[in-house]
């Protein structure tokens, strides 16, 4: 009795630190316990339990660990213990993909998922299928079509579940079992219904008549299980999407049959899938969307969660009629569950009409507070949209925007309320000078550098082109007064700005500037300076190239070229225009930005930030010998593919700039399993002003692999209305014929073969990298004295909106819009659109476009350039 | 419009996992190779989400990109993922399938240290849930009825002498306590 106390001592000390101090040595020694020849279940079952948590912790075993205690573990299958054989199940599944040899278990377990113990069969057959693979498989296909209809529901779940695991492996011999799921599918049992239909419609999913029939017979016959319902819904669904007839068919009134489903999930499935249907119009829209409605209401939190969810994304694109619930989602702001109160402020904000957004953003307000940092930025976003889509309420919503802006809060919060004020003074231009003082009252009191800075930077881009931009002074001298240096440094360049735009007001910031050169900081001292300096020379020159429009280029780049440049002991001084240029963004790409936030209340994890494709490209480029010598990357192009995308043979072509050349890489997919490529090159067929340099072939493509080959081109020099132009292009290669299954090739010996390529163009756009002007105005001028000027007048018959042509033409020339030209205001008819650009070889060029609309588009393109052939080619190339 | 129409396909649950009140794992499992490949960041993931968690009981939550439905016992914390498309409901009826089958299993001992006392059970439990993301069954009864190791299921005879030894402590334990 004193043995079994202090036993049981023991037992409740270690009861919760069994598993605290384990170590996969220590486990695997204890192991060997499982090679005695009489097994005691007793000792093995913790052992092998301690296993397998150490395997859940994320601790990994070697090839040779995990093959040892696989062995070791086989020789369990000699006890009778239902948990130790359970457990051992477990255990080959988990070391089935590290272990060696598992397939050595294939008799023990398939002895078990014959025999008479239906408790191992159905764990057994999963167990097997987990070490099976494609040649084992057919061993075993007899027992496996004998488990998916046996009498055990267990038993026939675990088959028909494995058998769709395995289709991934094996899918012709799966295929094979068709009719033995289709028995199943009549089953009484719900779980086997559902297993059975999803390897059902898995194999006959490219058939489409095969799921036509499908779908038609499972229909009528009511599904029990309502996991099998919601499947079929997805079916359903899936087709009417692919299908181009209308809504009234048999299939979207199932669907809509299922809205009475006494299952709350398939009644949700339904809803679902008629909000996410494409073509659903309103009137069809009306009974999911009361079904949802419903459920707002009731005291489960998922199904309020489900309900506000998807009557988020109805109000994407049917505003209208998730008005009806406005009043369900305005009880929903208060619920416990955050993720379900934002969602039905988002909601709410993306259907509220203009009418109704005061009185939102007053509710709003009343509870603000009392939610985390996370859904304020959730919020904030949504309020985003709303001010973009009703630009007339921006006061109000700047008001409410600013009042966010005092209250307490983290600096993501607060930069993304600084971002929404920043993008409605973009957006609208009535709203900027509100927008500015909210600001400026802001970063009288902001305790974030990096959000103050930016503010900073904002004031002296915008201040100075507004009414009065006296105001601003004093807010930003302020700042250099009162804070620590680096926002003191931007305040210095900002008040900078505004000397070098308003000439009235340059007298005084000198006399400020001066004081700042007293400055206890360098980087102040020097910005004071250098800025006091250039003022002082009162040259409108001066002014745009060293203040208004600094550096244009990446700055990533510009750091790996200073680096290269320090470790290479040369005289020659740095050429910063051998540095890449840094491309902003198109408008599409910013669009795109906006619709992505707001939609889902947490992104997926963060991702670095990207590199320009300039960088990416380079750095490959620079690996390739005979590149190198070229220069910097000045652009690379968009992917072009050379062959329709189902071919034997796919070839997509990336152009990359230099200055003086071109690189042409051709990345190419060998789509055929029994041809080895060799020697893949591209013969191109340029017209005679191009210089073919060099050729890089791709040695080897097998198959289903991409492989890369290069030409390099020289531009022609003289004659630069030459250097557009459209070249043939034909891939040729060496074929070996080869085993498909193990890619060798049959004999030694290929055969030269060719493949015809769609024609390469290289265009204007190739050769020039948009560069953004803030002012562009100042530019133009500038231009006019030492630049070229080129004037011609076309008229676009082919376009028949302004929007469109605009878009052709910058996408044409590849440059940047200027002051947000590239947006043409609805209802005019006349348009101007202003470019900026840099042509290889830095040469900087500005476009005005003006645009009429009549009978097509009319244009009249001026050219301003300080290269004579680079603006010819310009209006030469247009037209 | 975006169109968020589900693939129809078996593969499910995205991922399961038992946590203790310090956001420990005590089991996991993730069925999507995409869905955090590597145990670092599965960790990672799972103590972001017991933060977000832990103290609200609000039963749903969307966090890096997945749905995530949850249940909470003393010092036990039961979460059920799946994709932000999924239908929350099906995710909700094997959180409460999990939950209820433990709950069994232990006999409404909803404890870590019970947990870990019976972590075999309650691993095939879980494998009798789902394997490789697709729901295998989602009725607690018939779950418990396939890990079917209650003591007092099997006749006295065939128990193994390690459960009666068990089931003497457990009463023993009573007595004492009375």
């Amino acid at each position: 009795m004193s043995s079994f106390k202090r036993d049981k001592k023991e037992e409740e000390d270690g009861g919760i630190n069994l598993f605290q101090n384990i170590e996969k040595t220590t486990v695997l020694q204890e192991a060997r316990v499982f090679n005695e020849t009489s097994v005691n279940p007793r000792k093995c079952t913790p052992i092998l339990t301690k296993l397998l948590y150490l395997l859940n912790q994320g601790e990994s075993l070697s090839v040779k660990e995990a093959t040892d205690v696989f062995f070791a573990m086989t020789k369990l299958f000699q006890s009778k213990d239902v948990i130790l054989r359970r457990m051992v199940y477990l255990g080959i599944k988990e070391l089935s993909s590290t272990a060696d040899d598992v397939i050595i278990v294939t008799s023990s377990l398939t002895k078990d998922m014959t025999g008479k113990e239906d408790i191992y069969r159905a764990a057994a057959i999963r167990a097997l299928c987990s070490i099976t693979d494609a040649t084992m498989l057919q061993a075993i296909e007899r027992y496996m079509k004998q488990a998916i209809v046996d009498r055990n529901s267990a038993v026939s779940s675990a088959a028909l579940v494995s058998s769709l695991h395995m289709t991934r492996m094996a899918p012709e011999v799966v295929k094979r079992w068709v009719n033995e799921a289709q028995e199943a599918i009549n089953s009484d049992n719900v779980m086997v219904q559902y297993h059975a239909l999803g390897l059902l419609y898995h194999i006959r999913k490219t058939d489409r008549l095969a799921v036509t029939k499908l779908i038609a017979r499972l229909t009528r016959m009511s599904l029990k299980s309502p996991y099998a319902a919601c499947m079929l819904i997805r079916i359903t669904a899936k087709l009417l999407e692919e299908e181009d007839s209308g809504n009234d068919t048999p299939y979207f009134e199932f669907i809509e049959s299922c809205l009475r489903h006494k299952s709350e999930m398939v009644v949700y499935e339904a809803a679902h899938a008629i909000v996410n249907l494409k073509r659903t119009t309103s009137r069809e829209l009306a009974p999911a969307v009361s079904v949802l409605q419903l459920f707002c209401g009731s005291p489960k939190p998922t199904l309020r969660f489900a309900a506000v969810r998807t009557l988020n994304q109805v109000a994407i694109s049917h505003p209208a009629a998730v008005t009806a619930c406005n009043l369900d989602l305005e009880n929903l702001i208060t619920d416990s569950n955050r993720s379900i109160a934002t969602l039905a402020i988002t909601t709410l904000l993306k259907t509220g009409a203009e009418s109704s957004v005061d009185r939102l953003m007053k509710q709003i307000a009343s509870f603000v507070s009392e939610i985390s940092d996370e859904f304020k930025v959730v919020v904030v976003q949504a309020i985003k949209a709303l001010a973009l889509k009703f630009p007339r309420k921006h006061s109000t919503l700047m008001n409410f925007l600013s009042a966010m802006l005092r209250d307490e809060g983290g600096l993501e919060y607060k930069a993304s309320i600084a971002d929404t004020i920043i993008t409605i003074i973009e957006d609208n231009p009535e709203a900027k000078e509100s927008g500015l003082a909210h600001l400026c009252e802001f970063i009288e009191d902001c305790e974030h550098v990096s959000l103050a800075v930016r503010i900073l930077h904002l004031l002296g881009r915008e201040g100075p082109k507004t009414k009065q931009p006296s105001r601003y002074i004093r807010f930003i001298y302020n700042r250099v007064i009162l804070e620590c240096p680096s926002i003191r440094a931007a305040a210095v360049s900002a008040m900078a700005q505004f000397g070098a735009s308003c000439p009235d007001l340059l007298e005084n910031i000198q006399v400020l500037l001066a004081r700042c050169q007293m400055d206890s900081d360098d980087e102040v001292r020097d910005r004071a300076t250098y800025y006091s300096n250039i003022l002082s020379r009162s040259d409108k020159n001066l002014y745009n190239n060293y203040i208004i429009d600094t550096l244009q280029v990446s700055i990533p780049s510009l750091e790996r070229s200073l680096k290269e440049y320090t470790q290479n002991q040369t005289i020659q001084p740095f050429d910063i225009k051998s540095v890449p240029l840094a491309a902003v963004p198109t408008s599409e790409e910013r669009e795109k930005k906006h619709k992505t936030e707001g939609m889902l209340i947490s992104q997926g994890p963060v991702r670095p930030p990207p590199v320009s494709r300039e960088e990416n490209f380079a750095e490959k480029l620079a690996a390739i010998p005979g590149i190198q010598q070229l220069g910097p990357l000045f652009r690379s192009s968009e992917v072009v593919e050379l062959t329709e995308s189902e071919t034997e043979y796919f070839v997509r072509c990336i152009k990359h700039c230099f200055a003086h050349h071109i690189v042409l890489q051709f990345d190419c997919l060998n789509t055929l399993a029994d041809q080895l490529l060799e020697n893949v090159r591209v013969d191109l067929d340029p017209n005679e002003n191009f210089e073919i340099l060099a050729e890089i072939p791709c040695e080897q493509l097998h198959y289903n692999q991409t492989g890369t080959t290069y030409v390099i081109l020289k531009f022609p020099d003289d004659d630069l209305t030459s250097c557009v132009g459209t070249f043939g292009a034909v891939l040729k290669f060496v074929v070996k014929d080869c085993d498909p299954t193990t890619g060798i090739p049959d004999c030694e010996d290929g055969y030269e073969e060719e493949y015809m390529l769609e024609d390469l163009e290289v265009t204007l756009g190739d050769q020039i990298q948009r560069v953004g002007k803030v002012n562009w105005a100042a530019a133009w001028d500038k231009a006019a004295e030492g630049s070229v000027e080129k004037e011609d007048t076309y008229s676009l018959s082919s376009m028949n909106t302004l929007d469109e042509a605009v878009k052709n033409i910058i996408q044409f020339l590849g440059l940047a819009a200027a002051e947000r030209t590239d947006q043409v205001p609805e209802g005019k008819s006349t348009h101007t659109l202003l470019l900026s650009g840099v042509f290889r070889g830095g040469i900087e060029i500005l476009v005005r476009a003006k645009l009429a609309l009549a009978d097509g588009v009319t244009m009249q393109l001026t050219v301003r350039s300080p290269d004579d052939s680079v603006a010819e080619l310009i209006t030469s190339s247009v037209g | 419009m975006e169109g968020y129409l589900l693939e129809p396909t078996l593969y499910t649950i995205k991922g399961i996992a038992i946590l203790d009140n310090d956001g420990n794992r005590i089991l996991a499992k993730y069925y999507d190779k995409n869905v955090f490949p590597t145990a670092k960041e599965q960790k990672t993931f799972e103590k972001n989400l017991f933060n977000k968690t832990h103290r609200a009981n609000a039963e749903i939550i969307m966090l890096d990109g997945l749905t995530c439905v949850y249940r909470s016992n003393v010092d036990l914390f039961f979460y059920v993922m799946g994709s932000s498309h999924e239908n929350e409901l099906i995710l909700m009826s094997v959180l409460n399938c999990l939950y209820d089958s433990v709950s069994q299993i232990l006999r409404k001992n909803m404890e870590k240290r019970v947990v870990l006392e019976s972590l075999d059970i309650v691993m095939l439990a879980m494998d009798e849930i789902c394997d490789g993301g697709i729901i295998i069954d989602a009725d607690s009864n018939s779950v418990v009825s396939r890990v079917a190791l209650r003591n007092d299921d099997i006749p006295i005879g065939e128990q193994t002498v390690a459960q009666v030894f068990q089931s003497a402590k457990e009463q023993l334990k009573w007595s004492l306590l009375k």
